[in-house]
């Protein structure tokens, strides 16, 4: 019943455009899809919070040739410790020494702690049609327990540090067939692409702490929960540049400098976006 | 005098995208051996041919160290670079059809990852610029090209300027944030031709 409602705002919202002309009628369509995105954006509708669940299930089911759950995975706050930790990812952790964000501690805490072979999470980090992904549920539940926290990870240790500095000079890199990087489209206020509105990261402030706040995220488009792996994949797929690989260091370098330029910003996750 | 008269407002257009940094030093970069290690780390399975497109060239070098925003004398040595990389068409003519312009420019297809091989790129000049009117879906990451000929009273010297822009964006602006379709090898002559057709015929709807 939701759902019909909300595919029936989106069609209105795409009439709306097609009879647009005139700048006013621009500024107008965009606030008709700021109306869209706030009536979507109920928890109560959002099918971003069955990952949540799924991913409670998936938290405490023992699993691996240990036969355990994750429930003693330290994810930066303590064995086990869930409330907030996700406010404070990236981060370093000396048992692997490493900085780390939440899906690669996952990974972590799967094989050292489970012993699970996670060649087949790996391989399901995305999910599709009748292929859910353990890595998106997981995300979706213990990103939701920060909840109402504000982004604020550490950057003390000398790891950290050197992750901010290479995720900014990443975050300028030009490449690709295009000459893309990510600053191409998102180092100044107020731009587009085609309708799509860009935020800046270039400096500390609101457009990246409601961005980052914001994610995961469910993707009405895709029908999916999404994590800011998945964000950043595509965001290189549409910059022209190669896969890059999941769980890797340079998206991780971004995500400590994305996450720094939204300190202080609030989570509300899963959200639910376009 | 005309034409540095454009240029300058050219200059003056696209130094508007850029952000309001103006410190003209090189940013305090990490080592850049530290960033290959993370490059590779990430991009280190790609095809060989891939990971050749995300070694920055002399160009790009600069313009990612000073984060785009490029002393002059700097900008000097790109512009002068990147303009003798333009090849102009054998024949010396610049228009093409519009009509297959106007395709190009609502085309964003071709050379991401997802995209087959052999897909033929867009320009998709329409994700940062509006150009026809009743277009309302269009990006502003660049200015606006509606009546771009007209504007110009359709001049051959502004032609041939269009030709430059869209085939190497940096010949005209040093770090422009606009791909450098020619140099890049993402559009071929004839698509650059259908494109400035498409600005500057008389007959585009980009014109009326």
């Amino acid at each position: 019943m939701r759902t019909t409602a909300i595919w029936s705002a989106a069609a209105a919202v795409l009439a709306f455009c097609a009879i647009g002309l005139s700048a006013n009628a621009q500024d107008a369509s965009e606030k008709e899809i700021e109306r869209y995105r706030e009536m979507i954006s109920d928890p109560m509708s959002n099918p971003g919070y069955l990952a949540v669940d799924r991913g409670e299930a998936l938290w405490s089911e023992a699993r691996g040739t240990k036969n355990v759950s994750l429930e003693k995975c330290d994810l930066g706050l303590g064995a086990g410790k869930l409330e907030g930790a996700f406010a404070k990812l990236p981060r370093y952790f000396a048992d692997a020494d490493k900085v780390m964000d939440l899906e690669q501690r996952l990974l972590w805490c799967m094989q050292n702690l489970q012993g699970l072979d996670t060649k087949d999470v790996i391989a399901r980090r995305f999910s599709g049609p009748g292929r859910a992904s353990d890595m998106e549920d997981l995300v979706a539940f213990i990103a939701n327990k920060s909840n109402g926290m504000k982004i604020d990870i550490p950057v003390a240790h000398a790891k950290e540090q050197e992750m901010l500095a290479v995720g900014e000079a990443l975050f300028y890199r030009r490449g690709g067939v295009n000459d893309f990087s990510c600053a191409t489209c998102h180092a100044d206020e107020g731009k587009r692409i085609r309708l799509q509105g860009l935020p800046n990261f270039s400096k500390p402030g609101k457009p990246a702490q409601e961005t980052m706040g914001g994610w995961p995220t469910y993707r009405v488009s895709q029908g999916a929960l999404r994590t800011m792996q998945h964000r950043l994949w595509d965001c290189f797929r549409q910059q022209r540049w190669p896969v890059p690989e999941y769980g890797s260091d340079a998206i991780t370098a971004l995500t400590v400098f994305l996450q720094k330029q939204a300190s202080a910003g609030e989570l509300n996750v899963p959200s639910i976006k376009r | 005098m005309k034409r540095s008269l454009t240029l300058a407002a050219l200059v003056l257009v696209a130094g508007s995208w850029m952000t309001a940094a103006t410190a003209q030093t090189a940013v305090k970069a990490p080592d850049p051996a530290l960033v290959d290690r993370y490059m590779k780390s990430t991009f280190g399975k790609a095809p060989p041919e891939w990971q050749a497109r995300i070694e920055p060239d002399e160009t790009l070098k600069a313009c990612n160290a000073y984060h785009n925003n490029v002393p002059s004398a700097e900008a000097d040595k790109i512009v002068a670079r990147e303009l003798a990389r333009v090849v102009y068409p054998a024949d010396g003519k610049f228009l093409g059809n519009w009509k297959e312009g106007a395709k190009i420019a609502n085309n964003g297809r071709g050379g991401q990852f997802s995209d087959p091989p052999d897909t033929v790129s867009g320009g998709n000049c329409y994700a940062c610029h509006q150009m026809e009117q009743k277009e309302v879906s269009f990006g502003t990451l660049g200015p606006s090209l509606t009546n771009y000929g007209k504007d110009r009273k359709f001049d051959p010297e502004e032609i041939k300027n269009a030709y430059t822009k869209v085939y190497n964006s940096q010949a005209v602006l040093a770090c422009s944030n606009m791909p450098r379709f020619g140099v890049n090898k993402v559009l071929s002559e004839q698509q650059i031709k259908d494109i400035v057709a498409f600005l500057f015929d008389p007959e585009s709807p980009i014109n009326k």
